[in-house]
């Protein structure tokens, strides 16, 4: 699924959705980019912690997974945009007929996956709906 | 810069060729492709071959000079490149061979495209296609490569009231004529109930609008239109090679139920040939999945945007409608052996252009378009070839 | 110097599974519920473990609290299902809440009362002027094994400490904690399910430490059990936390609001703090909370809690864990085992 480093890098982004945001054109990014595709060269990056909520713009739900992720079928996979503009693609946890295109979501903490029996634990974030959550 | 042509090309069948290795596949081609034309070993300037992951599949990279070893024409040293785009490494070989004749660098230059997806487990081969999508911020959250064109059908039938049934025809349409084509994977018919009824992949995309796995190699010769007919009698024209980037994520995309690397490569390919869609007499184009196909159509031009989903209820798209789109039974019915599609795509339209098609020919084809995509959008390759 | 609970947060996963279900499975009598006063049990989702919701109960309790994570210098992991048995809950947990790296921390493993051993950690150091704030955490996925009486109860919660000097939302006036060597219940290393002692689980189990704890701090603290309005016993099931409250001379008023197992089963290490957690949520400035965990090995953390005018800023800013009781979601049997990884695949 990953490896110990490259899943370590990126734990501030997948436990907390640290970004980056340009201060020059003033967009948002996540995930994060290093060089913001309006200003290039010139920008000026700096990170940023999104709040995660947001809402679907789009969504599916897959039956047929990869070895990684084959025990947890069905699941339900969507795309979110963020309060903020950009836009990730994450699990949703609902029952499938649950969810609608415009759904507010907001994120929590769960496990991703494993590498096996005796691999690490991968953690990071996916969504519920805001309706019906505590 | 000097016009290219095809002098020569050849497909090996598609499928599940448990028989037959990588190597066999590529050898199989190469013989074909030459056999349709007078070139010799020793004219070979250059070899371009695109494969999208020798590695995860057959745990072999280096497939360039494997390409050369096998063809054998390692002992006269010819340059081997191997190039990937993910599905449009097809495509993206042919450009570069193309841009190697056009440029003058080399005269006679051979593009392939060769995938052997069934010597691993199906579970193995689609982390393995997972690959094309963004591997940090798509798939380690469980997205799979269905499960992004799923989400692609559903906004656009969520803006557009494309129906699961007009999907469904797409497939229906594309097996129709896969099953007058020879080196078709599938060659039987299927019905939309059939389609409807098959199992869902990634809701709503079911089993029967997914592109097989499968193995094969197509291989083209290209030499400088000049010289062309010394080589062979119809050689086909190159008008256009274009290509184009997008996001790798499809989340990063400015419109998710649009391929802006199918816009611009169609734009710059239109205009280097000086054409437009309505010149268009068939098109070969990307159909990963049904969604893939009725999204191209509006993104090259040929419909307006929302208006794919219809197109094939209509048989706008059938053999003998306005625009014949897949005669070879498309990805969906000929099958996808990945790195070879886009190769396979221009064997299609040499057969088309020379009235060698058999059942499935297009009437008084003189121009045609293949149209390749990399993941879900990230490249795309559009040529445009002409009698 | 005053030191105690600056803030408080809780998790209980949305999924239960009734105890007649599991009754039906097993072919039990159709009572069960009634006998051990657990209605129902709290389920975890597949992707979840101690770890995810400890991180649920941690953000909560930083929301809670409006609280800075830099400031937080320590932090206690207590459960008995902790994903890695190398490889501490805690880091994971910090890092998920956004603490700096200038702190200590450290996973505990006490049975069920090893969230409360973690808040006594936390108060040495504050207390000692050593920390600014701590975290201490009570968070279990436990597992009981198929048949056995411990499935009824064995279920999923978290629950979130953060201990400081200012600010209190309830000041912790003095514990007493009572410890034996007892092996009333235990799991090796290594194996999925605890074993216990059956009957000996509960005198020289539950009972000894519990009553030998609160009789020591009421002591300690010259206080009898009148002078409390409120009181929380570690809840393994309905009915021990009633008998020995019954048997202190603290009334069924008393426990009333504290009493959750009857709806969410037993949270193991998050048991009495959940159970401390929503007496928090209706007390009032002034009123007294009496506290006695149990862990079994055995021993058992009794404390003396005083609610300050704090409480009310707080109470309010994250979830209440009566919250958690509604939009459930009930498993029969098979899907259940699915979720809790009972299925050899």
């Amino acid at each position: 699924m990953s490896t110990v480093p490259r899943f370590w890098r990126h734990i501030p982004q997948r436990y907390n959705l640290v970004g980056t945001h340009c201060e020059k054109c003033d967009e948002y990014y996540y995930p994060p980019r290093t060089i913001c595709p309006n200003c290039r060269r010139n920008a000026k990056m700096e990170d940023y912690k999104f709040s995660g909520m947001g809402t679907v713009l789009t969504y599916t739900t897959i039956y047929n997974a990869t070895d990684d992720f084959k025990r947890q079928t069905p699941y339900n996979l969507a795309i979110i945009e963020l309060l903020e503009g950009p836009r990730l693609t994450g699990q949703l946890i609902c029952s499938p007929d649950e969810i609608k295109i415009g759904m507010k979501v907001k994120p929590v903490f769960r496990i991703l996956g494993k590498e096996g029996d005796r691999g690490i634990i991968y953690y990071g974030t996916k969504f519920v709906p805001v309706e019906g959550s505590v | 810069m000097r016009s290219v042509s095809i002098i020569g090309a050849g497909c090996t069948r598609f499928g599940e060729r448990w028989g037959d290795s990588l190597r066999d596949l590529v050898v199989e081609t190469g013989i074909m492709a030459l056999e349709d034309t007078s070139v010799s070993g020793e004219e070979i300037d250059g070899l371009y071959v695109g494969n999208m992951s020798g590695g995860r599949f057959v745990e072999q990279e280096h497939i360039g000079a494997l390409i050369s070893d096998c063809a054998g024409l390692s002992r006269l040293h010819v340059p081997s490149t191997r190039v990937e785009a993910a599905c449009a490494s097809g495509g993206l070989a042919l450009r570069q061979g193309v841009l190697a004749v056009a440029s003058g660098y080399s005269d006679v230059v051979i593009a392939a495209g060769v995938e052997k997806m069934t010597d691993v487990t199906g579970g193995v081969a689609a982390d393995a296609l997972a690959a094309a999508a963004d591997r940090e911020w798509e798939c380690f959250f469980g997205a799979t490569f269905p499960a992004l064109y799923a989400m692609i059908a559903r906004l656009h039938m969520h803006r557009f009231g494309t129906t699961r049934e007009e999907l469904a025809l797409v497939a229906v349409k594309n097996h129709h004529n896969g099953s007058m084509n020879p080196i078709s994977q599938y060659q039987m018919e299927i019905s939309v109930e059939k389609v409807l009824r098959s199992p869902l992949v990634a809701d709503p995309l079911r089993v029967l609008d997914c592109s097989p796995i499968t193995d094969g190699a197509a291989a083209v010769v290209l030499a400088p239109t000049e010289v062309a007919r010394k080589y062979s009698d119809a050689p086909i024209k190159i008008l256009a090679a274009a290509q184009a980037s997008d996001t790798l994520a499809l989340h990063d995309r400015r419109d998710i139920t649009t391929l802006d690397a199918s816009v611009y490569a169609a734009r710059k390919a239109f205009s280097q040939a000086g054409l437009a869609p309505k010149d268009i007499d068939l098109a070969e184009v990307h159909d990963a999945f049904t969604i893939g196909e009725i999204v191209a159509i509006e993104d090259l031009g040929f419909v307006e945007k929302g208006e794919g989903g219809k197109a094939a209820e209509e048989g706008l798209t059938a053999i003998g409608g306005k625009i014949p789109i897949n005669t070879s039974g498309g990805l969906k019915a000929c099958g996808h052996p990945v790195g070879a599609t886009g190769i396979k795509q221009a064997y299609e339209m040499v057969l088309q252009l020379r009235g060698e098609a058999g059942k499935r020919q297009v009437e008084g084809v003189e121009v045609g378009l293949t149209h390749n995509v990399g993941g879900c959008g990230g490249t795309a390759l559009v040529h445009i070839m002409s009698r | 110097m005053p030191a105690g609970i600056v803030s408080y947060g809780v998790y209980i996963p949305k999924y239960r599974i009734r105890a007649e279900e599991i009754a039906r499975v097993w072919g039990e009598r159709e009572d069960m519920a009634k006998s051990l006063n657990v209605f129902e049990k709290s389920v975890p989702d597949f992707d979840e473990d101690a770890v995810t919701i400890g991180v649920e109960a941690a953000r909560n309790a930083v929301r809670r609290g409006s609280i800075d994570p830099a400031r937080i210098g320590a932090i206690y992991a207590g459960s008995e299902s902790h994903p890695y048995a190398v490889k501490p809950t805690g880091t994971i947990v910090g890092e998920a809440i956004g603490v700096s790296h200038e702190l200590t921390a450290a996973d505990f493993e006490f049975a069920c009362k090893a969230g409360t051993a973690a808040v006594q950690a936390c108060l040495g150091l504050v207390t000692a002027n050593l920390i600014d704030l701590g975290l201490a955490i009570g968070t279990d996925t436990s597992q009981g094994a198929p048949g056995d009486a411990l499935e009824y109860t064995a279920a999923a919660g978290a629950a979130a400490y953060i201990i400081g000097r200012e600010n209190l939302a309830a000041e912790i006036e003095g514990f007493y904690s009572f410890t034996t060597d007892t092996p009333d219940f235990w799991r090796r290393e290594g194996m999925p399910y605890p074993e216990h002692g059956g009957r000996f689980t509960g005198e020289p189990g539950y009972f000894k430490p519990v009553t030998s704890a609160t009789r020591g701090l009421l002591k300690k603290m010259r206080t009898i059990p009148e002078d409390y309005d409120y009181a929380v016993f570690h809840q393994p099931n309905g009915k021990f936390p009633v008998r020995v409250a019954g048997q202190l001379g603290f009334s069924r008023e008393q426990i009333e609001p504290g009493l959750v197992v009857p709806w969410i089963g037993n949270t193991y290490s998050g048991s009495s703090l959940i159970g401390l957690a929503a007496t928090l949520d209706v007390a009032r400035p002034g009123e007294r909370v009496f506290l006695a965990s149990f862990g079994s090995g055995a021993g058992s953390d009794a404390f003396s809690i005083r609610v300050c005018d704090g409480i009310e800023d707080v109470r309010d800013k994250a979830p209440k864990v009566r919250e958690f009781f509604d939009n459930v979601q009930y498993l029969d049997y098979a899907v259940y085992a699915k979720h809790k990884g009972k299925l050899r695949l």
